[in-house]
């Protein structure tokens, strides 16, 4: 027993990446731990029942707690996705809410109006959806390529801009006035449930989870095997070394704005193309698009790892949807998500307590572990 | 000729309301940033110290029935920059010390502050918002509105907090520029190394710049708050960055600043009271138009000033005492 611990504490400490993780994982812990400490304050007696039903959430109702677990996920993993592969060109995305505001509004205003399209009706809406987030993202990325502006002031600028912008173009042609809400996408716009239905009875399960795997799948493979991923990962190591090396690194910062842009933009559809959901016409900020911060970071910019944080996110949504129950309110999810970042931003020390907790333990692996160290 | 008069004092008290926590939070992004630490909390802190300096009121005026509700305002308002303080602490924490990046603990602490805020108003008073009805505005000011033109567009229709800011953004303009520990600061900020060098403790001045940004802007949006809100919600619309704004586009210059948060609170008059300027009411524009304004002043701001950043040589960049 003792010597599989160590083992696993080895094969931890001879790879970076499995460091960085394990990091990852005690950022979640601190920050779950942090929501215990909260809820022991507000309400001792209830604290450890509803703790413990916010972690095992999606296990609470069988197949259909899994099932929205999937489907809380989607949004999370797509914002999650934008930010991430932004930061990989070195650019942090803090506007994906602009974007994905922009993208559910196109999706809706085409789901309402475009019912001609028949069976196409909503591919087109999460195609346009995915447009107007491109075109909100293109604008920081054009502003940071070429007037040197910060794409983090204007980012959040333009969350603002688009956020009234949606107020407005709901209000003036998309409001509802006998249900006093936003109008709603028709049948035809709806996200498809597939066969989803059967698998997970009674959940809301649908489409979204394989177009959000599929873009994972798409961005890692352009990151990986391609020139294109190539260029942005030298773009975000050094802007001044890629152009160095002939890289036209302008372009590339406008593209990888594009690109994010456009993912959160499909988040904006998937959250929006459902049936019962209403596109808020108050001027209120959608909170996906700062979670998908979070998620980015937790998945250490990479896909997969985005994929694996984003369900992670979607099980703590699940477990959150029953806090009522013990007479807690939801926010504390939000609570818990802050204090995560807070702690992923304390990575490298994360990091550093880990790395000495290896070489403590694995006398043996010694020289592995400074090795690890050194870079 | 009077008709003008009439509608300079009607805007001029608006716009300087906006102005001065405009100034005081963007005064507050330059003290960190003079001291080598990027700070885009500043929203986060802001709406934290609006929450407690709001809370705070409530409970007062619950155990003093008599007091008098200036009183309140300056205990609110120094609740709320103490609240500042504590707050930043977190981030001056993960970034000097940590080493952390200081983009993603600031982020951190913007998102903790809007929901914690919601959910304590939600567990304590079970409403989203928090809610005073008191009326705060001073009419007049004694003696002073009785000065011709200067009484009506300084001394009329004005608020407490924004004289004290006022008053405080002047002395820590002095305490940046004309004191030993404002060089410190600013040196730590440009070539930290020099600094320590000449020995002086990098890590501990820059907790000084970070906290004092804790301070002003808690102070700034708990003078937020009593003065456009009549409930709080957690939000102050992005004030904090719009401060941000400022002080980049102001080059980090404090005259300069002055001058653009002048701009700003001309653009925030202008979406805030789109209804009742003269001109501006009879075009019919839905009234989000305007609100987008200062936002969009911002960004085309900074597209025209942001190609020779005049940013301190070492903001953001996170220091290891001894690394040449």
């Amino acid at each position: 027993m003792k010597q599989l611990w160590i083992k696993t504490l080895e094969r931890i400490g001879r790879k970076p990446t499995r460091i960085e993780a394990t990091s990852s994982v005690m950022a979640i812990i601190c920050g779950l731990l942090f929501g215990l400490a909260l809820m022991i304050v507000v309400n001792p007696a209830q604290a450890f029942p509803g703790f413990f039903t916010v972690i095992t959430g999606p296990f609470q109702e069988g197949m259909r707690s899994l099932g929205n677990m999937l489907y809380f996920g989607v949004p999370i993993i797509l914002t999650g996705l934008s930010v991430a592969f932004a930061f990989r060109t070195g650019l942090f995305n803090i506007g994906a809410t602009g974007q994905l505001t922009m993208g559910a509004l196109t999706a809706v205003y085409i789901g309402v109006n475009w019912g001609f399209l028949g069976p196409f009706h909503w591919v087109v809406a999460v195609l346009g959806a995915m447009i107007a987030g491109a075109l909100w993202g293109a604008i920081p990325g054009l502003l940071k390529a070429f007037r040197n502006v910060h794409e983090v002031v204007t980012s959040i600028m333009l969350n603002y801009v688009a956020m009234y912008f949606n107020t407005m173009i709901i209000l003036n042609f998309l409001y509802d006035t006998q249900a006093s809400r936003t109008a709603h996408p028709l049948p035809s716009a709806r996200l498809p449930v597939l066969f989803l239905q059967n698998v997970f009875p009674g959940s809301r399960a649908n489409i979204g989870i394989f177009i959000a795997v599929l873009f994972v799948a798409i961005i890692h493979i352009v990151l990986k095997k391609t020139t294109f991923g190539y260029e942005l990962k030298a773009t975000g190591f050094s802007r001044d070394a890629s152009r160095y090396a002939g890289m036209n690194e302008k372009r590339n910062i406008v593209l990888a704005m594009i690109i994010a842009g456009g993912i959160s933009g499909v988040a904006g559809a998937m959250m929006y193309l459902i049936p019962g959901r209403h596109l808020p016409y108050e001027t209120i900020l959608i909170t996906e698009g700062f979670t998908g911060i979070a998620i980015a970071l937790l998945g250490l910019s990479a896909p997969i790892g985005v994929l694996l944080a984003g369900l992670f996110y979607g099980a703590l949504h699940q477990g959150g949807t029953y806090l009522q129950l013990y007479d807690f309110r939801p926010e504390i999810i939000d609570i818990i998500i802050a204090v995560i970042i807070y702690f992923s931003a304390l990575s490298l020390f994360l990091q550093k307590i880990v790395r000495t907790f290896i070489n403590k333990r694995t006398k043996a692996s010694m020289g592995l572990s400074e090795e690890v160290e050194a870079r | 000729m009077n008709e003008f008069a009439g509608f300079m004092y009607y805007v001029m008290p608006i716009i300087i309301m906006n102005m001065a926590p405009l100034a005081i939070v963007a005064l507050g992004g330059l003290y960190t940033e003079k001291s080598g630490v990027i700070n885009i909390a500043l929203e986060g802190i802001m709406i934290m110290g609006a929450f407690t300096a709001v809370y705070a009121s409530i409970v007062l005026t619950g155990w003093f029935a008599g007091m008098p509700i200036q009183a309140v305002v300056l205990l609110g308002l120094l609740i709320g920059a103490l609240l500042g303080v504590l707050f930043s602490l977190a981030h001056a924490f993960a970034s000097i010390h940590m080493k952390s990046n200081q983009i993603i603990s600031a982020t951190a602490l913007n998102l903790f502050a809007v929901a914690f805020t919601v959910f304590m108003a939600r567990t304590m008073y079970g409403v989203r918002r928090l809610p005073f009805t008191e009326t705060i505005m001073i009419r007049e000011v004694p003696l002073f509105a009785n000065i011709p033109v200067l009484g009506p567009l300084f001394f009329t229709n004005a608020y407490l907090s924004t004289y004290i800011i006022i008053v405080i953004f002047a002395v820590s303009m002095v305490i940046l520029y004309k004191t030993r520990l404002g060089l410190r600061l600013r040196s730590c900020g440009e070539n930290p190394q020099a600094a320590e060098s000449l020995g002086v403790n990098v890590y501990k001045i820059r907790y000084v710049g970070v906290l004092a940004s804790g301070a002003l802007a808690g102070m700034g949006g708990a003078a937020y708050a009593f003065t456009f809100q009549r409930q709080f919600g957690g939000e102050v619309f992005g004030f904090g960055f719009l401060a941000l704004a400022v002080m980049i586009s102001g080059q980090w210059k404090p005259m300069r600043i002055l001058l653009v948060a002048l701009f700003f609170s001309i653009m925030r008059l202008i979406a805030t009271q789109s209804d009742s300027l003269p001109g501006l009411d009879q075009l019919n524009l839905p009234s989000q138009l305007y609100r987008m304004l200062p936002y969009i002043a911002t960004i085309v701001v900074l597209a025209f000033t942001s190609k020779r950043s005049q940013a301190p040589r070492a903001a953001g960049e996170p220091y290891e005492s001894g690394k040449r």
